[in-house]
């Protein structure tokens, strides 16, 4: 048995004790191969691995299993998202085999967002195992080598496990717990929603290191740097489980035209020196949503580059 | 009507076991009707824990009553001054059943008695079969008044698959493929071609894909 | 087992064949042990589940039904479905790991005294042997 539970890069990373930095890429709405390959190439070097969004926000668009090979191709280590909402546990077995074949050794489980915020909103949905479960299924696959239903694996696959926990959402004395939940269920790492409340996020990192959760997982700290005061209203009104203070679109606001953008990475820079100290914080992971090109950028200022090499 | 069946006894005997006052909740609706959670059936319910009692040698209290509804507030009020010289409550009604209980008596221990499965009706006695799969947006009118969302295994609205065999769907030999008892009534009746118009991909959204239903008529809202 | 247990059973007897069964065996001066205690019901088809849990509750320890013939049955089907409860009730008490030889079904012919004697005697027995329906 290897040291470690997949030999991804990320998890030689996380396990090395640097501090870990991922970063996000949607795959097109369409087959644009090209456009991603672009996207993506923004991210190489930059971040340690990236995830490849499962039809987000309930819009269809290039698989993320597809996707996630053509970053493979491209030399990017990718973590292959997955949601609940559009397979069954034959599907979602079959999937994590067919991944983990082609070299994919990262996968972060949710459950998806409701098809009613997408643009197929009459599609019924499958849920029919949801996210504990999911990260439960590939814990099973990996470490028992058997199926759900007991039979064996005729080699297992072998995935860095990931889920992701919203801090923000209510209620929210019971997300730490649920948080617990799913790292006793298998999670190796946690990716959590974009962070802008500060310090309801410090409360939420106090009680997870006072309940030992960052000595059994590595929790990375979500962040989206804001591009526009729009886009910040738009975040803390329609964006379900998203908290943002009003005071952070006061400072965008402030900063003038042209500048918000910039003000919006000042304060995700910001963001990202502070978990850089905050105990049980083992990384960050920027979510970058279509900014693939201020990636660079992003981490230069932040000091993450260069990207260790374990 | 909503079709339900008994929990296998040594379950309720699990459920129940730290109590010692328990009311057996019968309901006059549906499940009087499919004969499983009635006055006759809390009667034997509530036998059946007392002997099992006698067997261990437990001293427990049974009562047991029965609601005109169990989905409908006036009638869950019923039992407000009961309610707490019990420990714990087995609702035989449906599952509409123990959550109006519990919604209105947030500290009582509501345990379901019985296992809900489906809208059907009674093909024969005691053989109940399922109807409706409450999809929001009924359709029976094309396929000759008979619904291949609950009762094809596959809800394929362009069916049969090609698992029909001797009208029999591919998952049991126990089960009649609608789409067969569909095809031959409508070649019957000269309306088969109603039945090679392609049937496009239905909304979910009136199902419960779409999220927990909930319906507002505000001529009848007081 | 103690040898003094003295079971409480009720026999719940049709009041068609196995009540003529009864008086022929009266006749015979055939005697019933005294510990069964003789419901009569018009039909055994009207015996409800609840009739035949009824006794566990209030302390029996075995129960049986005695009705017609299934071929002759007064009521045509009432024995049949007086059969199928009394399996119904085997189940439960199976499920409350009680033995489901506590209750039983006799056929019995209105003109059969023995039978009617020998089907008391030997639920007699045989709950004699089970014991009480209390656990140890």
């Amino acid at each position: 048995m290897s040291e470690y539970k997949s030999g991804s890069n990320l998890e030689k990373v996380l396990k090395a004790g640097h501090f870990a930095f991922t970063g996000e890429c949607g795959p097109p709405l369409g087959a644009n191969v090209e456009h991603l390959k672009e996207k993506a190439g923004h991210l190489k070097g930059c971040v340690d691995a990236v995830n490849v969004t499962d039809n987000q926000t309930a819009v269809v668009r290039m698989s993320s299993w597809a996707a996630s090979l053509i970053l493979l191709q491209e030399g990017l280590e990718p973590n292959f998202q997955m949601v609940c909402r559009d397979r069954n546990r034959l599907a979602i077995q079959s999937d994590i085999l067919g991944v983990y074949s082609h070299g994919i050794r990262n996968m972060l489980c949710l459950s998806g967002d409701h098809q009613r915020f997408g643009n197929h909103p009459e599609a019924k949905n499958v849920f029919d195992i949801d996210s504990m479960q999911l990260i439960y299924t590939v814990k099973t696959m990996r470490d028992e080598g058997t199926f759900l239903n007991g039979q064996d694996i005729d080699v297992p696959p072998e995935l860095f496990i990931g889920a992701a926990s919203n801090p923000f959402a209510e209620p929210f004395e019971f997300r730490v717990h649920r948080l617990a939940k799913k790292i006793a269920a298998g999670a190796d790492f946690i990716q959590t929603q974009c962070i802008y409340n500060m310090d309801r996020f410090r409360e939420f990192m106090k009680r997870a290191v006072d309940m030992g959760l960052h000595e059994k997982c590595y929790i990375l700290a979500g962040v989206t740097p804001m591009k526009s005061v729009g886009m910040a209203r738009y975040m803390a009104k329609q964006v379900p489980g998203m908290d943002v203070p009003a005071p952070l679109i006061k400072r965008l606001q402030g900063a003038g035209k042209g500048k918000v953008a910039g003000e919006g990475i000042k304060f995700a820079i910001e963001q990202i020196e502070e978990f850089k100290e905050m105990e049980g914080v083992a990384g960050v992971h920027l979510m970058a949503i279509e900014w693939e090109h201020r990636v660079p950028e992003i981490s230069e200022l932040a000091g993450m580059l260069p990207r260790p090499k374990v | 009507m909503i079709v339900a069946e008994p929990k296998p006894i040594k379950e309720i005997l699990e459920m129940v076991k730290d109590y010692n006052k328990i009311l057996v909740l019968g309901c006059k609706g549906c499940v009087t009707v499919c004969n499983v959670g009635g006055t006759k059936e809390a009667a034997i319910l509530a036998s059946t824990l007392k002997i099992a009692a006698r067997k261990n040698g437990k001293k427990i209290e049974v009562e047991e009553h029965t609601l005109e509804r169990q989905c409908d507030p006036e009638y869950v009020d019923e039992v407000k001054d009961m309610i707490d010289d019990y420990d714990a409550i087995i609702s035989i009604a449906c599952g509409v059943g123990p959550q109006f209980l519990s919604e209105r008596y947030p500290t009582a221990r509501v345990f379901p008695g019985v296992n809900t499965k489906f809208m059907g009706g009674a093909v024969e006695h005691g053989v109940w079969s399922e109807r409706c799969a409450g999809c929001g947006q009924c359709v029976v009118h094309h396929f000759g008044g008979l619904c291949p969302i609950a009762r094809c295994s596959k809800s394929l609205l362009n069916g049969p698959c090609g698992g029909s065999s001797n009208g029999k769907c591919e998952i049991s030999q126990d089960v009649d493929c609608i789409w067969d008892i569909i095809v031959r009534k409508m070649t019957e009746l000269g309306r088969l071609e109603e039945l090679l118009e392609f049937m496009p991909p239905k909304s979910w959204i009136t199902a419960r894909d779409g999220g927990p239903r909930r319906l507002i008529r505000e001529e009848l809202v007081i | 087992m103690s040898d003094n247990f003295r079971p409480k059973i009720v026999a719940f007897y049709c009041s068609n064949c196995a009540s003529s069964a009864a008086n022929v065996a009266e006749g015979m001066d055939k005697a019933l042990p005294d510990n069964v205690k003789m419901v009569q019901v018009p039909c055994t088809g009207r015996l409800e589940i609840l009739h035949l849990l009824k006794p566990f509750e209030e302390g029996a320890d075995g129960v049986y039904v005695a009705g017609c013939q299934e071929d002759s049955c007064q009521y045509v089907t009432g024995i049949t479905k007086a059969a199928k409860r009394v399996a119904y009730v085997k189940n439960t008490l199976e499920q409350l790991d009680i033995e489901p030889e506590r209750i039983n079904i006799y056929n019995l012919s209105a003109g059969k005294g023995q039978a009617f004697v020998d089907v008391a005697l030997e639920m007699n027995d045989r709950v004699r042997e089970l014991g009480p329906v209390l656990s140890e």
